[in-house]
């Protein structure tokens, strides 16, 4: 861990700050771990303001000689803290790519101008709020809202032409804008621009209850409801040092994979649908539905929300629910194999997703693409093993990591990964801990009052990738500050790679291989 | 494959029996008594997305699986506001989408019918009161035919509701 404790050296630990040291540095620091960002030495994780200040989530790999690769399971995170008295502070994304939309939403919604930023273009705000930089510490009321021109980037060329998409698309999705320019049939460039769905939940987090702030986390990206609630919680349970009931981490695993294969078997169903080949979906489309009905017996929710609280779990597993999910489990292995192997043999359907929208190893790495779209691109990074939190320290699993990087390795991993979530759903059952405590303390610890401010920083495996949270706790309990960062940041603008020199109609094909979330990065 | 599609017709299928007349009266009362006589017994539904946290989303898309099979009852999801007779509108209103909310309807030919689905686009989600949404969901901006509660509501609310807009009420 040398780029980290180079950096510690160069600025003052902050107390208070768990799991990870929160380092306080000058603007030399800053550019620095911009630097080395560049050089690819650490992965961004994040970059967020937070009143006059900014923060940078940092990632080193372990001593491993190929970065990116992970072999090592010793990743350790750091955040660097970087005041801003003067309202402005050096762009990290002049020098690293992946950070140029967080900063422009740090300035949208701070008023906090990053240096040098390559793109001075608004990115969450459309001039429509009825505040202008709502957390900054002093918003300014809009008199009168008003959408803004946005100028797309230009393609310039003979016989080019443009396609607006969105932000209402043809299907059932979330909303965005995609702008195509396409020479005939072949894509030139794609930009998106998203934002549409900004509900402002930082700002509705700030000063709310431990309670109200986790329904909001559960509630940033629908399909990721298990994982943001559970990266909210063990924020918070790191900023209060609270210990989780044995018996409660592993409820949380159970939902957590519940989830993971729930989304990959919809997905699988969904990228094959959009090839034309809507007998997968019909089949994924009833094993998926299969498992929302396990855990709306089980857990009470369909898609188990609001289970996961800071402190535990609100919800049992009785054995007859455990029997249910055996059940589940059984139902599912007596099908599936025989359904990758249908999509393994079928050479129509690989025509389309072999060599379709690859993202090159090289820029999965740069950007940290977490998930599926990492994993396909040979970014073998999972939180659940690099960055392990219980129960997954104790349970056995592969990390599936190919690296043709096209629509086709992003469903392998899919298929593999849902077979993982089968066997840690089994794991789960297996090791689930029936403990002697008294029936109100076995699922979920009361969350006292600390008397003081305390910080959490916590990463947590949803099925798109890593989701980050980091929490600041006042005296009272409430909370002052709380960032959410969702994995599909460092996805999007790998889409607009993905699809370059490919043709307009297998967009639909990358973009439900990506799956990225709207409402997860809008915020 | 073959052996899949064999099996598909040999095994019964998973649909599952429709909501009763007396589930989907209750439903149809607060409705508008001429939408069953201007579209006869079918619908044509263009999904929008104010601004959801697609979990809404997840639940419209279970409708077409094979347990709720939505397209049986003459209920079918198009690609166009041209093309549709209900808006099935999810999602708090967003301030960033709500002229695309407004321009999807206009966009959308008479006779037209609006569904508020989940508990935000009712106005009363997590969500209503921040400084980046309307205030009071899909009615604040649209004329609200129907609302079905949830978060997000199950297959079968969402099923009901949109069966109960094509049936006559109990008199």
């Amino acid at each position: 861990m040398a780029v980290f404790a180079e950096l510690s050296r160069q600025g003052k630990q902050m107390a208070a700050h768990r799991p990870c040291p929160r380092i306080l540095v000058e603007e030399e620091a800053w550019r620095a771990a911009a630097a080395v960002l560049a050089e690819g030495k650490l992965t961004l994780l994040g970059l967020w303001g937070d009143g006059q200040a900014v923060h940078m989530a940092l990632l080193e790999d372990g001593p491993d000689e190929d970065p990116g690769k992970f072999s090592s399971t010793r990743c350790e995170t750091l955040v660097l803290t970087l005041a801003c008295p003067l309202g402005s502070f050096p762009s990290v994304g002049a020098v690293h790519a992946p950070a140029i939309r967080l900063e422009r939403a740090i300035r949208d919604l701070f008023a906090l101008i990053p240096r040098g930023l390559p793109d001075e273009r608004p990115w969450l705000d459309h001039g429509r709020w009825r505040l202008e930089h709502p957390l900054s510490s002093t918003p300014g009321e809009r008199l009168k809202p008003a959408p803004v021109a946005y100028p797309f980037l230009p393609a310039e060329g003979e016989g080019l032409h443009q396609i607006p998409v969105g932000p209402v698309h043809a299907g059932i999705i979330e909303p965005g804008h995609f702008r195509f320019n396409a020479s005939g049939e072949t894509v030139v460039r794609l930009e998106e621009r998203l934002g549409y769905t900004h509900k402002g939940i930082e700002s509705l987090m700030a000063g709310a209850s431990l309670e109200t702030a986790a329904c909001l986390a559960g509630r940033v990206s629908g399909d990721s409801t298990v994982a943001y609630s559970l990266a909210f919680a063990q924020a918070v349970e790191a900023a209060l040092d609270l210990s989780v009931p044995p018996r409660a981490v592993y409820l949380r695993a159970l939902m957590a994979e519940l989830e993971r294969l729930a989304n990959h078997l919809g997905d699988i169903g969904a990228i094959c649908n959009d090839a034309a080949f809507a007998m997968m979906l019909a089949q994924c489309g009833v094993l998926r539905e299969r498992v929302l009905r396990a855990a709306h017996e089980v857990f009470g929710h369909r898609l188990m929300m609001d289970r996961i609280l800071p402190g535990g779990v609100t919800v049992d597993l009785t054995p007859a629910g455990a029997t249910r999910i055996r059940e589940l489990l059984a139902s599912i292995r007596a099908v599936f194999p025989a359904l990758a192997d249908l999509y393994d043999k079928t050479a129509s359907l690989q025509d389309r997703t072999s060599g379709t929208g690859i993202v090159a190893p090289a820029l999965a790495c740069r950007f940290g693409a977490g998930g599926y779209i990492g994993r396909a691109s040979g970014r073998s990074f999972d939180t659940r093993r690099h960055l392990a939190y219980p129960p997954y320290d104790t349970l056995a699993f592969e990390v599936p990591t190919f690296f043709e990087g096209d629509v086709n390795a992003r469903i392998w991993v899919r298929i593999r990964e849902a077979e993982q979530s089968l066997s840690l759903i089994e794991q789960s059952l297996d090791n689930l801990p029936r403990d002697n405590l008294a029936r109100d303390d076995r699922l979920q610890v009361s969350v006292t009052d600390i008397g003081e401010t305390r910080e959490g920083l916590a990463l947590v495996e949803g099925f798109r990738g890593d989701i980050l949270v980091s929490v600041r706790i006042d005296a009272g309990g409430r909370i002052e500050r709380c960032h959410l960062r969702d994995p599909s940041w460092f996805q999007w603008p790998l889409l607009e790679v993905a699809i370059e020199g490919n043709i307009v109609a297998d967009f639909p094909l990358c973009n439900k291989s990506f799956n990225c979330s709207y409402s997860g990065p809008d915020m | 494959m073959r052996k899949l599609l064999f099996q598909g017709l040999t095994r019964s299928p998973l649909t599952e029996a429709a909501p009763t007349q007396a589930e989907l009266a209750a439903l149809a009362r607060d409705l508008d008594r001429t939408a069953q006589a201007r579209l006869g017994h079918s619908l044509s539904i263009r999904e929008v997305d104010a601004g959801s946290c697609n979990g809404c989303e997840l639940e419209i898309h279970a409708l077409g699986n094979a347990f709720y099979d939505l397209e049986r009852f003459g209920l079918r999801f198009v690609a166009s506001p041209r093309h549709a007779d209900v808006l099935l509108v999810t999602g708090p209103v967003t301030l960033n989408m709500r002229e695309a909310l407004v321009r999807t309807y206009d966009a959308t030919p008479n006779p037209k019918w609006v569904v508020a689905a989940g508990t935000c686009a009712l106005g009363d989600g997590v969500f209503a009161d921040s400084y980046a949404c309307e205030k009071g969901g899909v009615a604040a901006v649209l004329n609200v035919d129907l609302v079905i509660p949830g978060c997000p509501p199950t297959p079968i609310d969402l099923l009901k509701g949109l069966l109960a807009l094509m049936e006559r009420p109990a008199v």
